[in-house]
């Protein structure tokens, strides 16, 4: 990369810091209203009880542990999309990995807060420290989700360092207040100096090589609080696998729709070009494929023995009441995305982000259908359907608009695209000889 | 000191995984036969025996009045159900009070707890309402407090116990409790007392004797006479309540 191209690359990545426009305002509006009606049903939630939701004396669970599963496993995605690509030196990751941890901080946050609204005492939500029982799954769940956002914290400051480095030199004693202070505090006096640069790297490699069993614990202890009980469907030994493969799947996808958006919005094209979707679009592929084959095989074992616990769920949703949803998902949430991405032709980057918007929506519904249909389908116990009401609506409408808001937010204080990154990844001497070079590892676009 | 510490580790191995293998190979038996432990005052045990009921929910209704809850609240429920031929028959439905209880190793604050009667109790001044006993029970025995209880002017002035959880807590989770606050005194459960059929036994696995408020049985005997079986049996939760077949129902489910 010529000075020339750095030099756009730094101002396209730092531009968009410290801005604000009247179409940023108006997103930003709009998303901060739906974000404060999720707060205000929940307010309301607090007040009455949960019996304004759907959730009643025998129906324990609804829309909140969906979107608990749901946004925990995006940032999954985020984290391990950017982690892998650390891993495996992918050259082309440096315009996109500030975005993928961006997302993965942003809706681990939207997730934790998911299940304490969830929680119907949260008056006692210190009795979970005060009293925690080790033998409880949701025990080993916010010991998992704790140490995961430290985790995912660590690994989405560490990269920044130098950028926040940048911004100090940059911006100088021009920006006052709490920014200047943050860019000066936070660079922890970053000069780039061998000796920080062999330590932030070394630092970064065992993030990235840590956060990766981080984020599969986290989702496998997530499939074990369904996992471990005696309800059909749920009592599964391959849904913890099934969990981590359905987080990278929606979690690529959701990486895949910020970096698009940001990419339109931020006028980042030139950087981040059809080959990032492109590469993209292979792992989810990869993903989707695995996907089905997971589902495959836990559907078939369960049908082909129709056990009693598990006959009406599957009969639930291969042909029951169900089972209009389910075929859906499949058609809909994977089979068409999955073909959509898979063929090559023009138009690529539309093509990938309709796949992920069928493949995200697909998957949070897939969540509501294998959460929500064990826990209502006992052998002897026809319990009454769960139906959201508005306050769950609200709440979930409020919790995915906290995404996108919490990422502009998130960018308006810090670099959209790693500066450092790219200079790591430019500046590297070229060890790859031409004919050795994988096509994905390399770029040939 | 490290050899000491080491011998003794190993010692603590050799009796966990004998104890493995010791219940691993035990015939599996009805509690009733075994040998009571006998630090053990009592056992409490329920016996329904579903040839009698007629499905009626007197013990619904009464359960209901002594923990004054809601009507959609039924910690004892009557299920209607079919046996092969379609004749219906009916089978009321209490929490198991499990020797292995499920819904008490997923408690993230411990506030369900087994006493030493062999009565799964909940604190509800602990309970964080996260419904996961709930998820856990393979029973569906378990209730969440989503509304309010019934206004109740509480006339014996007591605060709630987890023997005697009344009122129920808003947002937190209820079931029976074998009505441990009647037993204690010598009283009958509230729904063994209202079943006009004499279909319900309440019992003592230790003292092996149960009775229904009309006629007294020796337990064991009249669990084995009458071919009791546990409800899902196969879980391994170990309930503490029995059924009596006799419709030409399937057994064991």
């Amino acid at each position: 990369m010529d000075r020339r191209a750095h030099e756009r690359y730094v101002e396209l990545a730092m531009r968009n810091i410290g801005k604000t426009g009247p179409l940023w305002w108006l997103v930003a509006g709009i998303l901060a209203v739906l974000v404060a009606a999720g707060l205000f049903a929940y307010g309301y939630q607090i007040q009455r009880g949960h019996s304004v939701t759907g959730v009643s004396y025998t129906i324990f669970w609804g829309f909140y542990i969906v979107n608990f599963v749901f946004f925990i496993g995006i940032s999954y995605g985020g984290a391990i999309t950017s982690a892998i690509l650390r891993l495996t030196n992918a050259k082309w990751r440096a315009p996109i990995t500030r975005l993928a941890e961006g997302t993965a901080l942003v809706t681990l946050l939207v997730g934790s807060a998911s299940v304490i609204v969830d929680v119907a005492r949260p008056d006692r939500i210190l009795n979970l420290f005060l009293y925690a029982q080790v033998g409880s799954p949701i025990t080993w769940d916010w010991i998992a989700i704790n140490t995961y956002l430290v985790g995912t914290i660590i690994f989405f400051y560490l990269p920044l360092i130098p950028d926040l480095g940048v911004c100090r030199d940059t911006y100088g004693p021009a920006v006052r207040g709490l920014r200047g202070w943050a860019y000066r505090t936070l660079s922890l006096g970053w000069r780039g100096t061998p000796e920080q640069e062999r330590a932030l790297l070394g630092g970064i490699g065992i993030m990235a090589v840590l956060i990766i069993p981080l984020a599969i614990a986290v989702h496998s202890v997530l499939a074990w609080l369904f996992a471990v009980t005696a309800q059909g469907g749920w009592h599964s030994t391959i849904f913890a696998p099934l969990f981590v493969l359905a987080a990278m799947l929606s979690g690529v996808a959701t990486v895949i729709l910020v970096i698009a958006g940001f990419r339109k919005v931020y006028g980042l094209e030139e950087f981040i070009t059809a080959k990032h979707f492109r590469y993209l679009s292979y792992l989810l592929l990869a993903l989707g494929a695995g996907y089905i084959y997971f589902m495959v095989s836990e559907y078939l074992t369960e049908g082909y023995v129709q056990a009693a616990e598990t006959a009406p769920v599957l009969q639930a949703l291969f042909v029951g009441n169900y089972a209009p949803g389910f075929w859906a998902f499949v058609l809909g949430g994977l089979v068409l995305p999955l073909a959509l991405v898979a063929r090559s032709g023009p138009h690529l980057v539309a093509r990938t982000c309709v796949a992920s918007i069928l493949v995200a929506g697909g998957m949070w519904f897939k969540r509501y259908l294998i959460i929500l249909i064990p826990g209502m389908s006992g052998p002897l116990m026809p319990w009454e359907l769960y139906k959201p009401t508005w306050v769950e609506l609200a709440i979930t409408i409020g919790a995915a608009a906290a995404i996108p808001l919490g990422l502009m937010v998130l960018f308006f204080f810090f670099p959209v695209m790693s500066v450092h990154e790219m200079e790591e990844v430019e500046g590297a001497p070229e060890p790859l000889r031409p004919g050795l070079t994988p096509a994905f590892a390399g770029g040939d676009e | 000191m490290a050899s000491l510490s080491r011998r003794k580790l190993l010692g603590g191995l050799g009796t966990g995984a004998g104890a493995i293998a010791a219940a691993g190979l035990a015939p599996i038996r009805f509690e009733a036969e075994a040998a009571p432990v006998p630090a053990k005052k009592r056992q409490w045990a329920m016996v329904i025996d579903m040839r009698r009921c007629d499905g009626c929910k007197e013990c619904t209704v009464a359960c209901q009045e002594a923990h004054h809850l809601p009507k959609s609240f039924e910690w004892i429920k009557v299920h209607k159900l079919q046996n092969r031929r379609g004749q219906e028959f009916f089978m009321p439905q209490p929490c198991m009070q499990c020797e292995n209880p499920p819904c008490l190793r997923v408690c993230p604050v411990a506030a369900t707890f087994r006493d030493a009667e062999g009565i799964v109790l909940v604190d509800q001044d602990r309970c964080i309402g996260c419904r996961m006993c709930m998820a856990a029970c393979p029973y569906g025995a378990r209730y969440f407090n989503d509304v309010e209880p019934p206004a109740f002017a509480n006339p014996f002035g007591r605060p709630p116990t987890p023997q005697f959880p009344v009122p129920q807590q808003k947002g937190t989770v209820g079931k029976c409790m074998l009505c441990v606050h009647f037993t204690g005194e010598g009283k009958l459960p509230a729904c063994v007392e209202a079943c006009a059929m004499y279909a319900l036994y309440i019992g003592d696995l230790v003292a092996d004797v149960a009775t229904n408020g009309k006629e007294t049985v020796r337990l064991s005997k009249f669990l084995n006479d009458n071919d009791a079986f546990r409800y899902k049996e196969e879980l391994n939760t170990g309930p503490h309540v029995y059924y009596i077949a006799g419709h030409g129902q399937d057994l064991g489910y």
